[in-house]
């Protein structure tokens, strides 16, 4: 069934870190004893109105302005009613017809530089549920429920994309990507694992050239992109299957089970959803000032897709480079830092390369290690004048995670500087002479052994030449060149 | 008018449970209120907005601030089931 | 003449001249309370009253209100006083913190001595819906003091209180007030802050005062206006509400409201809101006929927009939190057993009622139509007050009827609230004042106004007052 194309979109659930829950002045919190944090307002007591947190609204119009979102003139709040133990009102207040942020795009990048446009149908502001914990209860024995409503009321901004998705790695890429933009506008933690990002796909498939939509099904919370791209596949691959066989897909919810790579049907028994929307008496219509949204349009800092294209562009990175370094605000600030100093691509090489693979193992980020932007670029300079062999910057650059020393200080401490040319060729004339059959080898034109020559050079001097030096030298001695 | 599958419907929406008596009884009585209720779906409300708010305020927003807000013991002093901490709610299937 | 004779503007100005202590007023009252002839409180703070009470006969200065006994809806939430809005629902619960409201009234120095009896949830024109019990009407204990806010408007005319805080959503304070022949007053949407009440129809819901006289309702309003940071549908008070001095109505253009003055009102109604109309023409105020065609739409517009926002506004109840609740293995049990015993019949009908009408598939007919309607009624008023400064007609259209005489029909009591429907849908100041008898029994004025107007409402209220000289003593009151 090569003829069938998935269709995909996605709701994506944003925490925003704001210092206060959507409509009560509680600090949200994630680790605290249970119920520390509520107020009569998040506890839904009898009396109680809800009072608008002013900076989620800034923050979901900072959101909308990065989507390009047009932003409502005047929106609304709504009552979307359902009964759970997690919403305390059994209502959730949220946004329907006007919400703050309407149509929009994004535009992520493919790895091979193409780009990938996804329509952005809206973004709208509402609160989040409480901490229900299935088991634990005591009334009713293991299986009762108990909730924490610490966190309950915390502002979400849901963002709901057009069906323009085409695979599961498009939707991967798209996701990520977004996350990635949202980090740099500073709104949220956007942590998959602890939930402060949160994805549902609604996933179709339809034969290619359709215009019209097939039946969908809602691809619920996964907790990582790698699951979720795994999950959209799986669906996928189930919806091609049943139709194959002749089978109509059902529209339902739809759970991916990351151990087994099953899909599971949630909730079937339950009665369809009437959420009865109608608009919040208790909140009064949001109307931006315009000019508030041209300050927030100005303040907006450079967006890590456009920011790509001009590491790539205009300081000569490759794609995978450019991604790499915009992965966190953070990183792109020591970046640039660094690349104000010395050569940009080799800053990006080692930041990325050596920097972060030795700084792994202690767990640290580039920005809160002894490694300062400005050691980074020294590295680069000593190594652009050839004061160091790259093996030697390896061990430098361990120095300095060290000690927090500059790297012509730890150059100088462990006598790692580059060999003197002399002495490099007399050691590796000594190991020609000790290895004749080695030597014979590559006379034959046997390269692959040119490998243990620089092994056998590396061994002796500590790795103190460089490797591309080393070769030169062995030709020269081994054949004269 | 209002017949019994859709009191059902409507009660289990509400989250009320009746017994049959009591479910014949509002069919009744819901299907009276809403004779008296129709003569608004005879009128002629062609062009006219509806009415949300009869004020016109707008943006009346808060301050990001934390304020105090309730002990761990307030807030749970008037629930009738609490397990460490936290309100307690029976099995959900 | 006893203290509890006083207006509550004489007990001010008996303890501004040192003749008596705010612990005496407290405990006077807290004497009648303990008898309730009518049956009008839920709970009695008698120990926190008093307490109080010291504390402000310690004070170096007295507060503006002095010190006197203040009866409070239980509708209203109160820090650890006993708060159930008359609902089985709530039996027993102590909120965690005090309507803003009540908490503006007691800083002025009102003395909360008790909770009053009312609908259960507000919802109800004779106080019979009160899970608890009937309060019973103090110039016929065989009739009701309408409703919702029926234990305040009796307590406030048995003079167990001199005065008193109700709710009004389609008419629960002045209704009341008519039926016990007292002053009641709805304020314009967003005068007063609603956190701490508890919500019936949150477009609609309003507190307001009971009092015996104009001035008093007047004084006790002054303290609550303005704008509340916990309630975003609260509004910046544009100028002091000032006590009413007018003797004269000079000048003013009242409109009667042709609609509210014909089929379905009492005659005997009829004809003493027409006496009092003539008394204010010889004040020297204009009378003219006004119609506001959409009006009697109001009643079904109301009954399907207050339920709506009920049935949201109750869905919080389910014995988890707080309130008692059914005993129960699943959760889905828990839900409807809880909500299915403890509400009362009225508020079941009306969470059904609302309910049904945002139900898909219903909402645009029921929902988006009232709200259409709305528009309708809030432009007649509009119209209404290009050429009028002030609607009057009846506040109800009966006088107090019997204890049991509606309960069987519903509709039959939702016609209790014809007449103040439509200011509430407008969100515009209306007060009720007495303004005679009919068979022995008190008869309501209604006098509404444009938003903000309530300055020249209660004015006009106060001029009238004087010349209808009512006499608020109920016939046969134990002193």
């Amino acid at each position: 069934m090569s003829d069938l194309e998935p269709v995909i979109g996605v709701e994506i659930h944003v925490q925003l870190s704001t210092r206060t829950k959507m409509f009560c002045g509680c600090a949200p919190s994630f680790g605290d004893a249970p119920n520390t944090h509520t107020c009569p307002v998040c506890l839904a007591h009898p009396g109680v109105l809800p009072v608008v947190n002013g900076e989620a609204v800034r923050r979901a119009l900072i959101i909308g302005l990065a989507l390009g979102c047009e932003i409502a003139p005047r929106s609304i709040f709504h009552r979307k009613n359902y009964f759970y133990p997690d919403l305390p009102k059994a209502y959730q207040i949220s946004q329907f017809d006007i919400p703050i942020c309407g149509r929009g795009e994004f535009t992520a990048i493919r790895e091979d530089g193409s780009e990938l446009k996804v329509g952005i149908t809206r973004a709208h502001l509402e609160e989040d549920a409480a901490k229900l914990t299935h088991g634990g209860g005591r009334r009713a024995g293991a299986d009762g429920s108990v909730v924490d409503f610490n966190r309950g009321g915390t502002p979400l901004v849901e963002i709901v994309t057009e069906p323009d998705l085409r695979s599961a790695a498009d939707t991967a890429i798209f996701l990520r990507q977004l996350r990635q933009t949202l980090l740099f506008l500073g709104v949220s933690d956007c942590s998959m694992e602890e939930g402060s990002m949160r994805a549902d796909a609604n996933v179709s498939v339809r034969p290619v050239g359709s215009q019209t939509l097939g039946v969908k099904t809602e691809l619920k919370n996964m907790n990582s992109f790698r699951f979720l791209e795994r999950g959209v596949e799986a669906e996928i691959a189930r919806q091609r299957e049943i139709i194959a066989s002749g089978g109509h897909v059902q529209q339902e919810t739809v759970h991916y089970e990351p151990d087994t790579g099953h899909i599971t049907s949630l909730r079937s028994k339950e009665e369809s959803h009437d959420y009865r929307y109608f608009p919040e008496p208790d909140l009064v219509p949001v109307a931006p000032d315009p000019a508030w949204v041209e300050q927030l349009r100005t303040e907006q800092p450079e967006l890590p897709i456009p920011l790509r294209r001009r590491l790539v562009d205009e300081m000569g990175l490759t794609q995978e480079d450019a991604e790499v370094i915009t992965g966190s605000p953070e990183l792109v600030a020591y970046f640039m830092e660094a690349a104000g100093l010395a050569d940009p691509k080799s800053c990006a090489n080692w930041i990325r390369g050596e920097l972060r693979a030795q700084l792994r193992e202690l767990g640290q980020e580039p920005w809160e290690s002894n490694v300062t932007p400005a050691h980074v670029a020294a590295l680069v300079g000593l190594l652009a004048e050839g004061t160091v062999s790259v093996p030697a910057a390896k061990e430098v650059l361990a120095g300095v995670i060290e000690t927090g020393d500059d790297p012509a200080t730890v150059v100088e401490a462990r006598g790692l500087g580059q060999m003197d040319a002399g002495d490099l060729s007399a050691i590796i004339a000594e190991i020609v002479n000790a290895n004749p059959d080695q030597a014979q080898q590559l006379r034959d034109g046997k390269d692959k052994v040119m490998g243990f020559f620089v092994g056998q050079t590396m061994k002796r001097t500590g790795g103190r030449a460089e490797p591309q030096a080393v070769q030169a030298l062995v030709r020269a001695a081994v054949l004269g060149e | 008018m209002i017949d019994d599958t859709t009191v059902r419907h409507v009660a289990r929406l509400a989250r009320l449970r009746l017994d049959d008596a009591e479910e014949q009884v509002m069919r009744e009585e819901l299907s009276g209120i809403l004779e008296h209720i129709d003569a608004i779906r005879a009128m002629d409300l062609d062009g006219v907005p509806p009415t949300t708010h009869v004020i016109e305020l707008e943006n009346v927003l808060r301050a990001d601030e934390p304020r105090p807000g309730l002990s761990q013991e307030d807030a749970l002093r008037e629930a009738r089931a609490v397990v460490d901490g936290s309100f307690e709610v029976p099995r959900m299937d | 003449m006893g203290l509890r004779d006083l207006t509550a503007t004489e007990q001010i100005a008996e303890l501004a001249a040192g003749r008596v202590s705010s612990l005496e007023l407290v405990d006077a009252h807290l004497d009648a309370i303990a008898r309730d002839d009518v049956e009008a409180f839920l709970a009695v703070d008698a120990e926190g009253a008093r307490a109080r009470a010291r504390e402000i006969d310690a004070l170096p200065e007295r507060p503006p209100l002095g010190g006197i006994p203040l009866g409070v809806k239980d509708a209203l939430s109160t820090r650890d006083i006993v708060t159930t809005s008359g609902s089985k629902m709530l039996e027993g619960f102590r909120p965690v913190y005090t309507a803003t409201c009540v908490a503006r009234l007691e800083q002025a120095g009102a003395v909360v001595v008790g909770k009053t009896n009312m609908d259960e949830f507000a919802m109800g024109s004779s106080t019979e819906n009160s899970a608890y019990k009937n309060t019973l009407n103090p110039w016929d204990h065989d009739r009701v003091p309408g409703g919702s806010s029926g234990g305040s408007a009796a307590a406030v005319s048995a003079r167990e209180v001199p005065w008193s805080l109700g709710s009004d959503t389609g008419g629960s304070i002045r209704q009341p007030a008519a039926l016990c022949g007292i002053v009641g007053m709805k304020p314009t949407y967003g005068a007063i802050s609603r956190y701490g009440l508890i919500a019936f129809a949150s477009s609609l819901d309003q507190v307001g005062p009971f009092a015996r006289t104009v001035a008093d309702a007047a004084l006790l309003l002054k303290h609550m206006v303005g704008r509340d940071p916990m309630d975003s549908t609260s509004l910046e008070w544009p100028a002091p509400i000032d006590v009413p001095m007018a003797t004269d109505l000079a000048g003013l253009r009242i409109g009667v409201v042709e609609e509210l003055m014909g089929e379905g009102i009492d005659p005997g109604v009829k004809a003493a809101v027409e006496v009092a109309l003539v008394k204010a023409e010889a004040l020297g105020a204009t009378i003219v006929p006004v119609n506001l065609p959409t009006a009697l739409s109001g009643l079904a517009t109301y009954y399907v927009l207050a339920p709506a926002e009920c049935s949201a506004n109750l869905s919080r109840f389910d014995g988890i939190r707080y309130g008692p609740s059914a005993e129960a293995d699943n959760l889905l049990d828990q839900y409807e057993v809880t909500r299915g015993r403890l509400f009362g019949p009225e508020v079941k009908r009306r969470i059904m009622l609302g309910t049904f009408a945002l139900a898909s598939g219903y909402y645009d007919q029921y929902y988006g139509r009232a709200q259409r309607v709305r528009t309708l009624i809030v432009r007649e008023f509009a119209q209404a007050f290009e050429g009028v400064d002030v609607l009057a007609s009846p506040t109800s259209p009966t006088v107090a009827f019997p204890i049991g005489d509606r309960t069987a029909d519903p509709y039959a009591m939702y016609l209790a609230d014809v007449c103040t429907i439509p200011a509430s849908l407008a969100g515009l100041p209306a007060i009720s004042i007495p303004c005679g008898l009919s068979d022995g029994l008190p008869v309501g004025l209604q006098l509404a106004g444009p938003a903000f107007s309530e300055n020249r409402l209660l004015d006009t209220a106060h001029a009238l007052e004087q010349v209808i000289a009512f006499d608020t003593r109920p016939p046969g009151l134990a002193t």
